[in-house]
């Protein structure tokens, strides 16, 4: 579905990505995590489209990427910032719909069923200035799942919430994935999300960002908060993970 | 004229949170009613101080007209037809007609020079040529050109009010957030729609802001042409001709406060609303 071939991107002198390669597959649920500073917000705008890298390049199901390529949705990590606050919840929701080209009372509902599917039955009418945080990501998710886009972007996108909040929006993703068909690549610094949610996790090195290791996330499709944590699997996973991570953040190991 | 809300000018609507800070620690906040009733106090007492100032003969009568004078010539001119059709309405048409024409001129210049940085370079030099020219300082210039009438006033005020609603706009305009434009682009909306959906209302308060400012120098512009000028319809005519009659000063400082009273009711028809239009971006600040 997506390809990334031989990508790397420099601002200005300084080297962000290097020579990255990857594929991911149709409803595939990829987690990138990596230190920071390894260039995975980078890696995400040159994936939406937003910037063109400075060589190598992306094809979403066979088409290059140059512009914004259609049906995707992106979250960023900044929700406070990407909600337009003069708007209301609902509105906020709909407003990409209009490239859909669907009427209004159309809008209207799928953005209530939107925010319905995130827990925010009620919040419709409200401005995001009056949700706490946890609840304006929920806004901003809801909004890219009522686009349903057939490729959604996460951007560390439960990094500030509470713990509590952000156990909540891994489920939702993950029940999100398996019930709506799309193919999500959800970039973190969270080294257990990555395992919990994946189905395959990429593990980014810095100076400058590279694809360090891919890992298959070899545990069975329906993930529990306290289950699949406590299964001797994911710890290995985890800690495998963590090895890379590690290694990747004191900079280039000779393999 | 301006000092009052230069700060709000310079960054926007960013200086509001000193008001917090003013409040004293463990002081009840006064509600909207309590500040009124103070303020309304502090006219009283300044009113009364004059009234005894004139009545008790410490300053010559020709120079001091007792309030009580004062507000019951307002009161006489106000039930006055002929004042409405001479004074009032020629000079509330050069101002709302010059504000109208400033905002409609300003807010696309300022929309062009925010988003074209070519243009914005381009016409820097000119623009801070022109831009310290005090308007005031035009009225003669202007007068010998096009006369006494409605078409000077509205040039001269179109001229001083369009600075602060130009600049204001292209503050404005940097001030969207850079993440609300990527999540409409990433969506697919192309650039003029990404303008007119997010940079734009973002910037919406700080041209309300501009706006409030042209509105009380576009009010200085239209009496102060008036009163230069000396000949033709207008309130600023009204205090200009009462200055040459022998017993005038009554008459000039009644028309002094009926200009400052059309002042402050713009100004707080504005900020009305302002309060009611953008809460959305008070609330933003205080977060």
């Amino acid at each position: 579905m997506l390809r990334i071939d031989g990508l790397s991107h420099r601002y200005g002198e300084h080297a962000v990505l290097d020579d990255m390669t990857l594929e991911v597959a149709e409803g595939e649920l990829v987690s990138i995590v990596g230190p920071s500073g390894c260039g995975k917000s980078t890696l995400l705008r040159c994936i939406a489209g937003l910037i063109s890298p400075t060589s190598g390049r992306v094809t979403l199901d066979g088409t290059p990427v140059d512009g914004v390529p259609d049906g995707l949705a992106v979250v960023f990590q900044d929700y406070s910032r990407s909600l337009l606050p003069w708007l209301t919840v609902r509105d906020n929701v709909a407003l990409p719909l209009r490239r859909r080209g669907k009427s209004k009372a159309e809008r209207r509902a799928a953005a209530d069923e939107a925010l319905a599917s995130v827990g925010l039955p009620d919040a419709g009418r409200k401005y995001p200035w009056q949700l706490s945080g946890g609840m304006q990501q929920r806004v901003s998710i809801a909004r890219a799942l009522a686009y349903r886009p057939s490729l959604l972007l996460m951007d560390e996108p439960f990094g500030s919430v509470d713990a509590q909040t952000r156990e909540d929006l891994e489920d939702l993703v993950l029940r999100v994935h398996r019930t709506g068909g799309m193919t999500i690549l959800l970039v973190t610094h969270d080294i257990d999300e990555s395992v919990y949610v994946g189905d395959r996790v990429v593990v980014l090195g810095r100076n400058p960002g590279h694809i360090r290791a891919e890992i298959d996330v070899t545990l069975p499709p329906e993930r529990d908060q306290i289950a699949t944590r406590a299964d001797a699997e994911f710890v290995r996973l985890r800690a495998e993970v963590g090895r890379l991570v590690r290694g990747a953040a004191s900079g280039p190991v000779a393999a | 004229m301006s000092v009052e809300h230069s700060p709000r000018l310079r960054a926007g609507g960013r200086a509001v949170p000193q008001r917090r800070s003013a409040r004293g620690a463990g002081r009840p906040r006064l509600t909207r009613t309590g500040r009124a009733v103070r303020g309304l106090a502090g006219v009283l007492v300044l009113a009364a101080a004059l009234e005894i100032l004139a009545r008790s003969g410490a300053v010559a009568a020709d120079s001091l007209s007792p309030t009580s004078d004062i507000v019951v010539r307002a009161g006489e001119l106000l039930g006055d037809g002929a004042f409405w059709s001479a004074s009032l309405v020629p000079t509330l048409k050069a101002w709302g007609l010059g504000l109208v024409i400033a905002v409609a001129v300003a807010v696309p210049l300022g929309l062009l020079l925010g988003s074209v940085p070519y243009v914005n370079t381009a016409t820097r030099a000119v623009v801070e040529f022109l831009r310290p020219i005090p308007s005031v300082a035009l009225i003669p210039l202007v007068s010998l050109i096009l006369g006494t009438g409605l078409e000077m006033k509205v040039v001269l005020i179109v001229y001083a009010a369009v600075w602060p609603v130009m600049f204001n706009t292209l503050y404005g305009l940097g001030d969207a957030d850079p993440v609300a434009k990527d999540t409409l682009r990433s969506f697919g909306f192309g650039p003029l729609a990404v303008l007119w959906r997010v940079t734009l209302p973002a910037a919406l308060p700080f041209i309300y802001t501009g706006v409030r400012l042209a509105t009380s120098i576009a009010l200085i512009l239209a009496v102060g042409a008036e009163i230069l000028a000396g000949f033709g319809d207008g309130l600023g005519i009204f205090i200009g001709q009462a200055m040459g009659t022998l017993d005038g000063t009554r008459d000039v400082m009644t028309g002094t406060l009926l200009a400052g009273c059309l002042g402050l009711l713009a100004n707080s028809l504005l900020a009305f609303g302002e309060r009611r239009l953008f809460r959305w971006h008070v609330r933003e600040e205080r977060s």
